[in-house]
């Protein structure tokens, strides 16, 4: 529904109506809107729609997320259920 | 890229699909109502890597394949007003209208440009102070407060020359029509991760207290989609249906209040017309009064005539998941990226370009 | 921007005897060689003369200055590595040019001094120009349509129908760098990367490549017969041109996602805007389809080329689901890689 790619805060400038500031998606940097993460300082990773910051990622959501799956994956292993061959097309 | 590739760990998606096959015994059948999703899917081949029992289905949650012909024309006809510059996701560009597509009008003449966000639409019209520009505002929840934005900032500079047509649609009202046309039986909805980011997942609770049906709000790299499947499975076998946040990282109950309070602020709700569910009431977003001066359907009243459907064109049992693009009569024979009859053939994120694009 | 003017930027830049006469046509010899044209009716001794290779192409770059290079260098790359792809030495390119009224002569002598520069990498001459200059909005400042002559070596038989099963398929390098950079140029999408267009001339790796096989133990000069096609995947990407090999050549083509070399910054771009790189434009990476014993060989050759440093096996031809190109994802599931059909565009959704 709405392409949403994450980026690290490179510089907030909070001084006009709109909050601006640049951000890096992994080696391609941009200006974009940070009003709506109003929280947001350098080095903070943010979720960039159309030039908006939408939200700003909570990086120990997403390190317990990780950590779930890989549990996830030893109760696989000692419960020795067979991996899913992928169907060829 | 961090929070990315993580997120595509091949390991980890196989942990999750052992789980899924390990734990899924009744067939069961989820709607991805976002076109993020869809496309995500099958540029992953997910779908041939999930069990026989569980089958996707895509939904209306693509803004471009939901746009009315009807508004689709007028924002065609106000792309050839004289003077006019009409600014445009590169989402709309290829979309068939009535008569032609946006990228028609500008090969005739129209001056309609591609941009990634509103802001470079206003900076055009601060660039060009003679000349009328007009955004296009497609998007739900997630862009709705982003065309919002620009609009206060044009309102604070004093820009006359910058307006919107606002095509702007709401997720739950959609998802209610479906559920409520009841055509397609659907145990469990993924959520669609970057609106939820806006609204929160509490706006999804409607689903299982009213409908039975659960929902599982998910982020669009293959873990996040996986991790959403997996737990709209646990909530199919136990009969539990719930709302499980599965892109926590992003999304949260309360969702993004800052921009909500924008977006409520510009815009007020009202009924839309959508392709494929007609019209739904309390769905759509208008421009409040005190905003009329930067609505262009105001502005620049134009009659773009009656509208025109292809008849067998099927986009719109499509966008409601009744049936699967290779149903459609048209779909790879008539109907193809090349020569699109329907917009969910034109959107990369639309079903009918998925399917062909991504294969059987 | 009078005639002469124009004349004499031509004259000092590509300055060549051939050019110097100014006439209308050039005439130049290919030394001692007798010339057997495929495809037309006529005797067709099995003579060991070479080939003649000939192409056209036109360039309608916008901006056209970019990191990395200029239309006047894509237009003479373009050329050369479109004759480089039928394995033939590029010899003489002519270059046409339409100019926008209004258009800086600075800009014009930029681009024909980088023009000369590429030629001149490239070991070719320009030996045939034209110039007309059109009104204000006519032309997007600078078109340039090019005419290119090479000569094929004997043995060399490359083309798009002669991929087999079997076949290894060899990429010289990332793909996607010059269409992104065109794209964070351009008004309404404007981003800053390190990237640059990886606009190059691909003759001297191809020749390398056909050194290194000659010699291979297929029989007398037959080692270059390994080779079977060479690409240069422009417009449309790389899906697009193995979609064109699968379907001329009637084979399947399989490859490895995870064996396509991506940049960092254009994977960050693509993500960005919504786009695949395997659909985006490059100018100066080619893609083969050799035997597999000439494989090692092969990459080696090309990874001790400035143009071949990354240059990685992405996949293999093989005799089933032909004419269709299969993607292996890097969870293991297998979905077909389609054509681009029309231009791929940035998308918010």
């Amino acid at each position: 529904m709405c392409l949403g790619i994450p980026a690290r805060v490179l510089e907030v400038d909070r001084s006009g109506l709109l909050a601006m500031g640049t951000v890096d998606f992994g080696g391609v940097t941009r200006e974009v809107c940070l009003a709506y993460v109003p929280e947001a300082q350098v080095d903070d990773y943010v979720i960039v729609h159309a030039g908006f910051a939408i939200s700003l990622l909570d990086e120990e959501e997403a390190r317990a997320s990780l950590d779930l799956l890989r549990e996830v994956g030893l109760l696989e292993e000692e419960s020795g259920v067979p991996l899913p061959a992928p169907a060829s097309p | 890229m961090k929070y990315v590739d993580e997120f595509r760990d091949p390991q980890l998606a196989r942990n999750l699909l052992a789980g899924i096959w390990e734990r899924s015994t009744r067939p069961v059948q989820f709607m991805e109502f976002c076109g993020g999703h869809t496309h995500a899917i099958f540029r992953y081949g997910l779908r041939q890597v999930l069990p026989p029992t569980v089958r996707l289905r895509s939904g209306p949650g693509c803004p471009v394949c939901v746009t009315a012909n009807g508004d689709l024309d007028r924002a065609i006809a106000l792309a050839r007003l004289p003077g006019v510059i009409l600014t445009t996701f590169g989402d709309m560009l290829k979309v068939p209208g009535s008569h032609g597509s946006l990228q028609t009008a500008r090969a005739e003449g129209a001056d309609v440009r591609m941009v990634y966000s509103t802001l470079d639409a206003l900076q055009m019209a601060r660039e060009h102070p003679d000349r009328a520009v007009i955004f296009l505002g497609v998007g739900f929840e997630t862009t709705a407060p982003t065309v919002a934005a620009a609009i206060l900032q044009a309102e604070a500079e004093g820009l006359d020359n910058f307006t919107v047509l606002s095509l702007h649609k709401l997720t739950p009202p959609a998802t209610r029509a479906i559920l409520d046309a009841g055509e397609v039986n659907l145990s469990g909805i993924i959520g669609p991760g970057h609106v939820t980011t806006l609204i929160g997942s509490r706006a999804w609770e409607f689903l299982p207290q009213e409908y039975g049906v659960g929902c599982a709000v998910a982020g669009f790299e293959p873990l996040d989609i996986l991790r959403a499947v997996a737990a709209l499975v646990e909530m199919a076998e136990d009969g539990r249906p719930t709302v499980v946040n599965a892109y926590s990282r992003s999304v949260r109950p309360e969702g993004n209040r800052a921009a909500l309070e924008v977006m409520e602020r510009v815009f007020e709700v009202g009924e839309a017309d959508w392709r494929g569910l007609g019209r739904v009431p309390v769905s759509g977003l208008t421009l409040r009064p005190e905003y009329a001066r930067f609505d262009a359907a105001l502005a620049f009243p134009v009659q773009p005539g009656p509208t025109r459907e292809h008849k067998s064109c099927r986009c719109g049992d499509v966008l409601r998941g009744t049936i699967e693009p290779p149903d459609c009569p048209l779909f790879r024979r008539v109907c193809t990226p090349a020569h699109p009859i329907g917009p969910c053939m034109v959107s990369a994120e639309g079903a009918c370009a998925a399917w062909y694009q991504y294969g059987e | 921007m009078s005639h002469e003017l124009v004349q004499r930027l031509f004259l000092r830049y590509f300055d060549n005897p051939i050019l110097a006469r100014l006439d209308d046509a050039a005439v130049v010899g290919v030394s001692g060689v007798e010339f057997q044209v495929s495809g037309l009716p006529g005797p067709k001794p099995e003579t060991r003369n070479p080939k003649l290779a000939f192409t056209t192409d036109s360039y309608v770059v916008s901006p056209i200055f970019f990191p990395g290079g200029d239309i006047g260098k894509l237009a003479v790359c373009g050329t050369v590595n479109d004759l480089a792809m039928s394995g033939a030495t590029p010899l003489y390119l002519s270059a046409g040019f339409i100019l926008e009224e209004g258009l800086p002569l600075e800009e014009l002598e930029r681009v024909v001094a980088s023009m000369a520069a590429a030629a001149e990498a490239a070991s070719v001459h320009i030996v045939a120009g034209d110039t007309k200059v059109v009104d204000r909005g006519k032309a997007d400042k600078l078109f340039i349509n090019t005419a290119g002559v090479g000569v094929v070596p004997a043995g060399v038989e490359l083309g798009s129908d002669r991929a087999q099963p079997g076949d290894v398929i060899i990429l010289s390098g990332t793909i996607g760098d010059h269409g992104m950079t065109i794209m964070s140029q351009r008004e309404g999408l404007r981003f800053s990367s390190p990237l640059q267009s990886d606009c190059a001339p691909l003759h001297s790796l191809v020749a390398a490549m056909l050194d290194t096989l000659t010699p291979l133990p297929l029989g007398e000069g037959k080692g270059v017969r390994a080779l079977h096609c060479l690409r240069d995947p422009t417009r449309g990407g790389l899906a697009t041109t193995l979609n064109e090999v699968a379907i001329k050549s009637g084979v399947g083509i399989e490859i490895d996602e995870k064996a396509i070399p991506v940049r960092q910054a254009v994977r960050a771009a693509c993500e960005l805007l919504g786009l695949d790189p395997l659909y985006v434009a490059n100018e100066g990476k080619l893609v083969a389809f050799a035997a597999p014993e000439a494989a090692d060989a092969l990459l080696a050759a090309m990874h001790a080329h400035e143009h071949g440093r990354e240059a990685a096996i992405i996949g293999r031809v093989t005799a089933e689901h032909t004419g269709r190109v299969v993607l292996r994802t890097p969870l293991g599931a297998r979905r077909i890689l389609d054509m681009l059909v029309s231009e791929q565009l940035p998308r918010i959704c």
